[in-house]
């Protein structure tokens, strides 16, 4: 005889605990070794300063356990464990500047992370189902142009080394098209699971595959002007390439239509001969990243060179950290943070970093796949390729696969906006896979209760 | 929408596999190629935190890194600068290592040579910090000494070699400079110490022994010449060759004339030892153009012309043009028209001459030592080629004693050892002094030092002398250095 038992599903915040437990521990073992390798010594307030950056994610953890308990266990401690590196980067690049933990960008940074994470638990208990955001589809679409057009603006507008991204109020500077990213994955999402049916039914066949109708071009049209503009006037490859990239990967999940992958990549590498031809800071970056030691190259600018030759120093293993020379290269706090990594931790250690990465993305895209609406996948999908895709700029751009441009490493580098916009992110990833990973009863019963 | 979805991811897959590729190549495959790339400052830091290794002569260091007090923690030190400047080179935390052992032998210096790896992983399981490879060189101080001094105020170059091993024994160029100038720390200091010594017009930086524009050999070329003779089998030292006062060259006007503008022998004749010793134009031009250019071009280079060689530094290879014409062949029967060599070339040849015919490779580097002073390589010495025949040099070395003993070599005559030699005088410019040239080898039957002189624009026109008069007296010194030592 035997008896049914109903088996509680696993919800993972044992896991999470752990992990986060071993996060903030390899931060504190890399903070540690950042500091006997410089200052011969172990930090003196070690305990507060470890204490006070578990306490921030164990708070994060107890609010995953009571308001989104199916949430996927690993996002947390992957975002904890990248933010922390990070910090420990940053504040050993500042100790080579000469910077005390006062005067330097790590402060800053923590401050920051301390934000991000304030605002992502705010954004967890706000937002109890993901599936409000789509009332929200045109503001998100609206707030996301105006946020990549700010920088635009005269006066708030402001310029770092040729990029037109940043917008300078007082003291404060913010990079939002960051935030603008999210926003835009929102109204992608929203808006393509309206039109999904009309983008994907109709059309030609053409050599074997279906092309959309001269009337639904629109929307990727506007994109692809959209994606100019930012090019164009702001000077920022990477930027144009992550948003048109962005909408495109998601108008492939929305219709399921390989036609749409064909045109857009038409459309880029026709936007990317033009920008060529008529821009002489693009043949500039060109230049830069076929032939990055020549002796013309170094006439422009050896930040490429410089952060090739920190990556080669380290070779396999690195130098250990804190006992390289990142700060031999411009922006090795920020840009080029992937190369200090490389140098002082060497291949392997940037393997670790990628791979924690590609966990990331891959838990986002099964998340999207695990959630019931359309809304919900679409926005999963886009949100992890936007971190993929952004990955592959930074990472590609310092390593010579693509040619550089001034994007930051999502929760690694030095800023504020990065911070702010990749913790709301991984918000929004963490509520989304509490709904993807919910079993169904309980689904159903939540899903009455919002509608009550 | 599932199906997209996980076709996305395997987009992203191949993203981050690129990614990793990318990284790969970076930090494996090319590393140790970007590390070497010149101006790398990461390279140079690291190599400054590195206890350098020693150049050592006789056991005495002739540039070594003592403990600095700010970024950098070594001082790299020259005691005896401008005289082993160009055997040394320099240290440069703003140009790297260059113009010398320091450039040449970087990689065993700063301790990073392949060859040192057990060692490097033995000082990392030990703990100890790793520390350069020193290296002892060939050099014979009192010989080095003795090139410095005699070749003074006068721009040129001294080289002497070792016959019977190649080991270079000295090695002098003027004008010289101050390594330690260039090894500062403070890179204004030393940028402008580079500037000025690129500007000066005596381009201090060229070791001319090795480097640099390379001189027509003038008459030194006669030995070669007459090598190629001897080996033909067609003639011996007492062979009866044609010397007019001036040779008639095919489809040439000018004819080409002897210094003195007489005749080398009664009737326009004389014998291959006496137009040696008296240095004669037109016989060994008229020889030249009976043996034929392709004749000449291979003797010289069995001598090592046309041949690139490290000893370590890169010697630029010396020159017999091809495809020479019957008044070009004349000319450079006598070391004119485009034929060029280095000094260390010529010191080649007299050495060879010396040593039964044989050419050994040239070399700087005795040793190769731990800083403990243990040995970790010692140099053999090698036969780059048999240049001549025993029988040959024999009859050389018999012609060069008499060009000493009664020729154009008598101010290198030294009192109880026979030196054979050969003085030559090189044209360069049109209304320009000649280079004065003198190649000798001694004690002329078991030779212990074969060197090479040249003082530029030291000749006297028209005179074949001037050149033994000049370069003589410098040759003599460093053989007598060489013995006495």
């Amino acid at each position: 005889m035997s008896v049914i038992t109903s088996l509680r599903p696993r919800r993972g915040r044992n896991v999470e605990l752990f992990l986060l437990i071993f996060a903030v521990g390899i931060v504190v073992l890399a903070y540690v070794a950042v500091e006997v390798a410089t200052h011969d010594a172990i930090p003196a307030n070690l305990a507060t300063q470890g204490g006070g950056l578990l306490a921030i994610a164990l708070a994060f953890h107890l609010v995953l356990r009571f308001t989104a308990s199916y949430a996927d266990p690993l996002l947390l401690p992957i975002a904890t464990l990248l933010n922390g590196l990070g910090l420990v980067m940053i504040h050993r690049i500042d100790i080579a500047h000469g910077d005390s933990l006062g005067e330097g960008s790590a402060l800053r940074q923590l401050t920051w992370s301390a934000l991000g994470v304030a605002i992502a638990i705010a954004m967890i208990l706000w937002l109890r189902d993901h599936r409000t955001l789509r009332r929200y589809t045109f503001l998100a679409g609206v707030a996301g142009v105006v946020l990549l057009l700010l920088p635009l603006v005269p006066v708030l507008g402001h310029e770092v080394y040729g990029a037109r991204i940043w917008i300078k109020l007082g003291p404060f500077t913010f990079q939002p098209g960051e935030v603008a990213k999210i926003a835009l994955a929102v109204f992608f999402a929203g808006y393509l699971v309206r039109t999904r049916d009309v983008l994907s039914i109709s059309g030609r066949r053409v050599l074997g595959l279906t092309l959309p109708r001269g009337r639904d071009l629109g929307p990727i049209g506007a994109m692809w002007l959209l994606s100019l503009a930012v090019l164009f006037f702001q000077k920022d490859l990477g930027s144009a390439l992550l948003f048109f990239g962005l909408f495109v990967a998601m108008l492939y999940v929305a219709t399921e239509r390989i036609g749409w992958i064909a045109i857009g990549l038409t459309l880029a590498a026709a936007g990317a001969v033009l920008a060529y031809q008529l821009f002489s800071h693009l043949q500039v970056r060109v230049l830069l990243w076929l032939h990055p030691f020549s002796a013309q190259a170094a006439e422009v600018s050896d930040q490429l060179a410089r952060g090739l030759m920190g990556m080669a120093a380290g070779g396999m293993l690195g130098t250990g950290l804190g006992r390289g020379r990142p700060d031999i290269t411009y922006f090795a706090e920020s840009d080029f943070i992937i190369a200090s990594f490389g140098e002082e931790l060497g291949m392997v250690g940037l393997f670790a970093i990628l791979f924690l990465y590609i966990l990331l993305v891959e838990r986002g895209l099964r998340t999207a796949i695990g959630v019931r609406d359309g809304f919900g996948k679409l926005l999963a999908a886009g949100l992890s390729f936007s971190v993929a895709l952004q990955c592959f700029v930074v990472v590609g751009g310092v390593t010579r696969v693509i040619p550089l441009t001034g994007l930051t490493m999502p929760f690694l580098s030095a800023g504020g906006s990065s911070l702010l916009a990749n913790w709301t992110l991984v918000a929004l990833l963490l509520r989304i896979s509490d709904q993807a990973r919910q079993p169904i009863a309980d689904a159903v019963v939540q899903d009455r209760v919002a509608a009550r | 929408m599932n199906a997209p979805i996980r076709r996305l991811s395997t987009l992203v897959a191949v993203l981050f596999a690129t990614l990793l590729f990318a990284v790969t190549w970076i930090q494996f495959v090319s590393a140790r190629a970007i590390n070497d790339l010149p101006g790398n400052t990461r390279s140079l830091l690291a190599s400054y935190n590195r206890e350098r290794g020693s150049i050592l002569v006789a056991g005495e260091a002739i540039a070594r890194s003592t403990p600095a007090k700010d970024e950098l923690k070594w001082n790299r030190v020259y005691p005896m600068p401008t005289r082993y400047a160009h055997v040394t080179g320099y240290y440069s935390f703003v140009y790297g290592p260059g113009g010398g052992v320091e450039g040449a032998e970087n990689s065993l210096l700063s301790g990073t040579s392949d060859t040192l790896f057990y060692r490097r992983v033995s000082d990392l399981l030990t703990g100890h910090d790793p520390v350069g490879a020193s290296l002892e060189l060939t050099i014979n101080p009192a010989a080095q000494a003795a090139a410095d001094e005699a070749l003074g105020n006068q721009r040129g170059a001294v080289v002497a070699l070792d016959p019977s091993t190649g080991a270079i024994l000295a090695m002098v160029s003027h004008p010289s400079y101050d390594p330690s100038e260039l090894s500062a720390h403070s890179s204004s200091a030393v940028e402008k110490a580079w500037t000025r010594l690129l500007r000066d017009d005596g381009d201090p930086l060229i070791n001319r022994a090795i480097a640099g524009d390379l001189y027509p050999p003038g008459s030194t070329f006669k030995l070669i010449t007459a090598a190629a003779a001897l080996e033909s089998g067609k003639y011996t030292q007492d062979s009866v060759i044609p010397g007019p006062a001036a040779l008639k060259l095919p489809g040439v006007t000018t004819p080409l004339p002897n210094h003195d503008g007489q005749p080398c022998g009664p009737n326009d004749k004389t014998t291959m030892l006496h137009a040696l010793v008296i240095s004669c134009n037109t016989a060994f031009a008229d020889l030249g153009m009976t043996l034929g250019p392709e004749t000449l071009r291979d003797q010289a280079a069995k001598f090592g012309f046309g041949q690139p060689l490290k000893v370590p530094m890169s010697v630029t290879p010396s020159v017999v043009p091809a495809g020479m014409n019957e008044p070009n062949t004349a000319q450079a029967a006598i070391g004119q028209f485009s034929v060029r060599a280095t000094p260390l070339q010529m010191a080649m040849v007299a050495a060879a001459i010396g040593n039964d015919g044989v050419v050994m490779t040239p070399y700087l580097v005795r040793r190769v030592l731990t800083s403990s002073l243990k040995t970790i390589d010692e140099t053999s010495p090698q036969t780059l080629s048999e240049a001549i025949s025993t029988g040959t040099a024999r009859q050389l070395t018999t012609m060069m004693k008499a060009v000493v003993a009664e020729g154009t070599g008598r101010p290198a005559q030294i009192a109880g050892v026979e030196v054979a030699g050969k003085t030559g005088t090189a044209e360069h410019a049109p209304g320009a002094a000649p280079h004065a040239w003198f190649t000798a080898f001694a004690p002329a039957d078991k030779p212990k030092v074969a060197v090479a002189v040249v003082v530029e624009d030291g000749g006297t026109m028209g005179s074949e002398a001037a050149g033994g008069l000049v370069a003589g007296p410098i040759a003599k010194a460093v053989i007598e250095a060489v013995l006495g030592s």
